[in-house]
């Protein structure tokens, strides 16, 4: 309760900006993107966990830069892009959008709350496929269908993946 | 105008990259070309990772297999220890490997029967995105692989490519919603556009109501998309009803049916016509089983190895009707005359097992003895002709 307490309540300004190597930088959103390229052929499940979304998330929180956040967000949107047959640009904005936003929120509260992060990482879940399924129908034209009840349920599960995954992704910080 | 820039710079970087984003996908949307080099860089890189981990993957799961295969063996040859479980190891290890072979097989020898050029391939990863029906295969530009080529299984069509890249190509599957194909039935020779729904049936469309289509009839490519060549099986018709101004019929994909891991890409497409017949399932030639050891041994019927309980031990054991085919099913045979003896139902909870070391009164053939019903390895043709099995 005192780490929810002080997640909501420190100014964030006041603490370090985490470091990451770039090797960290690059080989996460790599990783991340090989992972729902690759596991999901055997774990059919596995295919509505967005791993990619999760470590835009996490690392935009983390450097609480927004513009940082912006160009992590197209990077690994647009790379996610490249993989599938839609159109460049669907999952970019989506995901730059998701990155500034959760840049924004962590210069408010301090990032590395648990409940923060599982809210957060629901939050964005539905936020990201909302705007996803947005995009595809005002852009595309695609008759594609949004079902809440069910996104919601996916974001719960991908928050719910995102606290532990968030805790080992923090075992990468270099930080001193 | 650098103090407004520099004053909202996160707002800045942020309706820039907006702005770039829309302005790549306005460009694509209205030219209807993709912008391929970044699709190349992303695909070259993630290839050699997909492929490494399809090598470990595949190389850990066949040690542990073999490994807990050999556990097994040695486990039975303590507890039996006759040579009579080396036997049944080897029949095991025969088995495994026709039925890991089986698969390749097929695709062989409908790629000699087919008479059409192709390529096998192997899908290595799914499209992100949890609503992509499109696959990833592991052959690209340097195999000759083009976009708009079609895809097929020796059960059927698959899909067809969407973009290639020098080492890898993305395959729609016909589940996609925005694959079509021309088809034709096989018995009324009914026109339509088959079109994929997002799930695990399609369907096909622009069917008049009057025209006459059944339940149960299959559909074969036509040929007039120019993309799969005409005589290809396409799917069964699993509901028919009438629409309000075309017919809805729902088709179950045959080409889907078995899994999808080995596909071949047609190059080269020959047009075939639309059988009268049922579609016969893939035929399979094998050799005869390998007589055993010891001039005892049995020159199985290769059919069996291709039927379906060819896959199943249990089903080929117990419905052989000409007498024990291996020395494992001679062991069951056996052991239920052991259960007969002491009226023992095997699986009832609570009864235990049958005293094994009883002999039973009458007499219990030779697991080594050759049953009456078996040819002579000498009579087993040395090669017969393929046969068609159902695969179901």
């Amino acid at each position: 309760m005192s780490d929810l307490s002080a997640g909501f309540s420190e100014p964030p300004r006041r603490t370090k900006v985490p470091k990451f190597k770039w090797v960290a930088i690059i080989g996460v959103p790599l990783a991340a993107i090989l992972f729902q390229v690759y596991v999901p052929r055997f774990f059919t499940y596995l295919a509505y966990l967005e791993m990619p979304l999760l470590v835009t998330v996490y690392y935009s929180l983390r450097r609480r830069s927004p513009p940082f956040g912006v160009v992590f967000g197209m990077c690994i949107g647009l790379a996610q892009d490249s993989l599938s047959n839609h159109p460049l640009g669907m999952f970019g904005i989506a995901k730059t959008l998701v990155g500034y936003f959760a840049a924004s929120v962590s210069q408010r509260f301090e990032g590395s709350s648990d409940l923060l992060r599982l809210m957060l990482a629901f939050f964005f879940f539905f936020f990201h496929q909302f705007f996803y399924w947005l995009l595809s129908r005002a852009l595309l034209g695609e008759a594609v269908s949004f079902e809440p009840v069910q996104t919601l349920v996916l974001a719960v599960l991908n928050a719910a993946v995102a606290v532990p995954l968030f805790r080992i992704l923090d075992k990468l910080d270099v930080t001193d | 105008m650098d103090l407004i820039l520099n004053r909202y710079r996160n707002l800045t970087a942020l309706v820039a990259a907006i702005l770039v984003q829309l302005v790549l996908l306005a460009y694509q949307v209205k030219s209807n070309q993709e912008v391929r080099l970044i699709r190349v860089w992303a695909v070259s890189a993630v290839t050699p990772l997909a492929r490494l981990l399809e090598g470990g993957r595949s190389g850990s799961v066949n040690f542990f297999r073999d490994y807990f295969v050999l556990l097994d063996v040695r486990e039975q040859n303590k507890r039996l220890q006759t040579d009579l479980n080396r036997v049944q190891l080897e029949n095991q290890v025969l088995r495994s490997e026709l039925d890991t072979a089986e698969r390749g097989k097929a695709l062989s020898v409908f790629q000699e029967q087919s008479g059409m050029k192709t390529v096998a391939a192997r899908i290595i990863g799914n499209s992100p995105g949890s609503n992509g029906r499109v696959v990833l295969i592991d052959r690209g530009t340097g195999s000759g692989i083009q976009p708009g080529m079609a895809v097929i299984t020796p059960d059927g069509i698959v899909g067809k490519i969407v973009s290639s890249y020098p080492t890898a190509s993305n395959l729609l599957l016909i589940t996609d919603p925005a694959f079509a194909a021309g088809v034709l039935s096989q018995k009324n020779r009914v026109h339509g556009t088959l079109k994929g729904t997002g799930n695990s049936n399609v369907i096909v469309d622009y069917v008049q109501n009057e025209q006459n289509v059944e339940v149960g009839e299959w559909f074969y490519t036509a040929g007039d998309d120019r993309i799969f060549p005409k005589g290809l099986l396409a799917g069964t018709v699993t509901a028919v009803r009438p629409g309000r101004t075309v017919k809805e019929i729902f088709l179950s994909p045959s080409g889907l049916q078995h899994g999808l891991e080995d596909v071949l890409v047609i190059l080269e497409g020959d047009h075939k016509p639309i059988p009268d017949l049922p579609p016969p399932n893939q035929t399979v030639h094998l050799q005869p089983l390998p007589p055993a050891e010891g001039g005892t041994g049995l020159a199985g019927d290769p059919t069996n190895a291709a039927s379906p309980s060819a896959n199943n031990p249990s089903n080929n054991a117990s419905n052989n009707n000409g007498g024990a085919q291996t020395d494992l099913d001679r062991e069951v045979q056996r052991t239920r005359r052991i259960g007969e003896d002491q009226k023992h139902v095997f699986g009832e909870r609570g009864r235990g097992a049958p005293d094994f070391n009883k002999i039973p009164d009458n007499k219990v053939p030779d697991p080594g003895a050759r049953p009456a019903s078996a040819s002579p390895p000498s009579q087993t043709p040395a090669a017969t002709p393929p046969v068609n099995q159902p695969r179901q």
